[in-house]
């Protein structure tokens, strides 16, 4: 049976998410899609421009990927209803990516403002998939109120720092019973197969890609690496342990008969 | 809180015996630091700096790529009056300057925008001289009206206003403000300044704060540079942005280091600010606040600009006029001469060659 990961009705063959703020040019993206086989595609609605379709992101989208239009420049949860609407109604879809961010500084994510954004959106008939910090009662909170899958953050959007919050992660695998998508903070595919490896659903990457020298290359390169991490997910892997197995163990004349006691 | 109070934390810094204990193990110091402080930064706009400008270019560079993207904003700015009750030294727009005054109709300020928004540009900067009288709010909200039907970001740069009035702005479709100090120098400002409400320091500190309170998205900060010690003006902007960020988490503050330019009257720049010297301000400042934007204006000419692109500008103008209706009616007569008269088109075919994506929008009105 193939290994699909279902989200709002579809399923997936490929693990990877791209998101597109940062290519040096929209033509790039189809390249990356190419390359990676990326399915699902985040564009940030302020920048679609459907009336100029040289400069309009949505041109350069696959007709066959999902297009996840996300919030991205909402301060809070009203603010994040209303972009999601506008690209509704623009013709984008029902998936939906929330980002609510009140802090320029950090750009952390606002997870009470998230909560009810995805609570309004769900209720609204959207695949709501809100970007967070991770949280578990949060994250039990998106999902009560009708999230399709939870994205925490890895580590600050654009940091390339990799898994620093894993251990959070992990426990949000562990009880969510949703997809989790790791979102933000991603810079090598090593870290991409890590993620998947602890057992994440998928990742998406943009600024690890989109400012490489090479875009194309390092796409196709995430793409092997969420694959061969889920590949070994699925394979079982073996127990880490501290110390390397004794050659004398300390119990094992708990085995030998009759050479328990001292003589 | 007002920024007042951090400036005068600094009044009696003394500037030079700071920079006379640079060393340049000190400057490799504040380059390596992930986040600075505001001794690291001053430490970076030294004249000991200087040495390690290529090194300040590449993180600065390495940032901007990090935080935004081979990405360049493009906007344009339209000038609907030049009527004026200040007397800025420096400013074609002085009341005591002969030019010919004038405000754009409803009807030309359409022609205006028509012009521009067949360029493909989404964001746009209504500027008008500082006249209360001649452009009220009620005009500006009468502008922002019209500039909505073509444009999807609508900043403004005009007099200082209170909190209410930048709300109503706000709620009328403003999502940005620009509002430049001029000079920190309170009496180099006192000099600049003779007569006119814009001889209030104080007032026009404090507007970018009242603007983050009005309901802004963005506020733009900066100082004329050449009006006073850049150094001095350089480190008081970046005080003064941090100060802003950090009070204001949910703005997007950024800066522009406009540089004196050609104007009408006889006022000639009391500094010279070199290209050096604005390198190193704009590589210091990205180091300093790596997620704030950073404007560069048509005050610079083409090939400066050409090259400035990869060390941490954000935000370009193209397509400029600095004259009231200059592009529908053939007015010349502008605030300031432009140095760099490309087209958007040009502007975003140099992006491309550059290997930049030029972003023509940024964001939607919700």
């Amino acid at each position: 049976m193939p290994d699909t990961l279902k989200i709002g009705g579809r399923e997936l063959t490929s693990r990877l998410f791209l998101g597109t703020g940062k290519f040096a040019g929209n033509k790039l993206i189809s390249g990356v899609v190419n390359a990676s086989g990326v399915q699902v595609i985040t564009v940030a609605v302020r920048r679609v421009d459907t009336s100029f379709a040289e400069e309009n992101i949505l041109t350069y989208i696959p007709e066959d990927c999902i297009l996840m239009p996300n919030t991205s420049g909402a301060r809070n949860a009203k603010e994040a209803v209303r972009i999601a609407r506008l690209a509704r109604a623009a013709g984008c879809g029902n998936w939906i990516k929330i980002e609510v961010i009140s802090d320029n500084r950090y750009l952390l994510p606002d997870n009470h403002e998230t909560i009810k954004a995805t609570e309004m959106l769900s209720a609204e008939g959207f695949i709501v998939l809100p970007y967070m910090s991770p949280d578990l009662m949060d994250a039990r909170r998106l999902a009560d109120a009708g999230a399709a899958a939870v994205m925490p953050l890895g580590a600050p959007i654009g940091t390339n720092r990799g898994l620093r919050t894993g251990e959070l992660i992990r426990i949000l695998i562990e009880e969510i019973p949703l997809p989790i998508i790791v979102d933000a903070g991603i810079g090598r595919p090593s870290e991409a197969a890590e993620a998947m490896e602890m057992g994440a659903a998928a990742v998406l990457v943009n600024t690890a890609i989109a400012t490489a020298d090479d875009p194309v290359a390092m796409g196709r390169a995430f793409g092997m690496a969420v694959a061969a991490g889920r590949m070994a997910y699925l394979s079982g892997p073996g127990a880490v342990q501290q110390c390397a197995s004794a050659s004398s163990p300390l119990t094992g004349f708990l085995s030998q008969e009759g050479c328990n006691e001292l003589s | 809180m007002s920024f007042l109070k951090i400036i005068e934390e600094y009044q009696d810094f003394n500037i030079d015996a700071f920079f006379d204990r640079v060393t340049e193990a000190g400057v490799r110091r504040a380059i390596g630091q992930d986040r600075l402080s505001a001794m690291d930064y001053l430490t970076l706009l030294s004249p000991r700096a200087e040495s390690c400008l290529e090194e300040m270019a590449q993180k600065a560079h390495r940032l901007t790529v990090q935080h935004f993207g081979r990405t360049m904003l493009l906007f344009t700015p339209i000038y609907t009056a030049n009527y004026c009750v200040n007397r800025c030294l420096y400013c074609s727009f002085n009341a005591g300057n002969k030019l010919h005054r004038t405000k754009l109709t409803p009807k030309e300020v359409s022609a205006e925008a028509e012009i521009i928004a067949a360029t493909g540009l989404k964001h746009i900067l209504l500027l008008t001289g500082e006249s209360r009288q001649h452009t009220p709010v009620s005009y500006i909200k009468d502008c922002v009206r019209l500039l909505k039907r073509r444009f999807t970001s609508i900043s403004i740069e005009i007099y200082p206003l209170n909190r209410e009035e930048y709300s109503e702005l706000s709620e009328a479709g403003v999502d940005g403000l620009t509002l430049y100090q001029e000079t920190y120098d309170r009496d180099a400002y006192a000099c600049l300044h003779p007569s006119g409400p814009k001889r209030d320091y104080i007032y026009r500190l404090d507007a970018p704060e009242r603007g983050c309170r009005g309901g802004m998205r963005s506020v733009n900060i900066g100082a004329l540079l050449g009006l006073s010690r850049w150094r001095r003006e350089a480190f008081l902007t970046g005080l003064h942005a941090d100060y802003l960020q950090s009070s204001y988490p949910d703005v997007e503050i950024s800066i522009s280091p406009p540089r004196m330019r050609p104007h009408l009257g006889g006022f000639q720049p009391a500094v010279n600010v070199t290209d050096t010297n604005l390198v190193q301000y704009v590589t210091a400042f990205r180091l300093f606040m790596p997620r704030s934007g950073i404007t560069l204006s048509t005050r610079e000419p083409a090939g400066l600009r050409n090259n400035m692109t990869k060390l941490g500008v954000t935000k370009m103008s193209g397509g400029t006029s600095t004259a009231v209706g200059g592009r529908s009616n053939g007015s010349e007569a502008g605030q300031f001469s432009i140095a760099d008269e490309r087209s958007v088109e040009e502007m975003a075919n140099m992006l491309y060659r550059q290997g930049y994506q030029p972003v023509f929008k940024d964001w939607q009105a919700v």
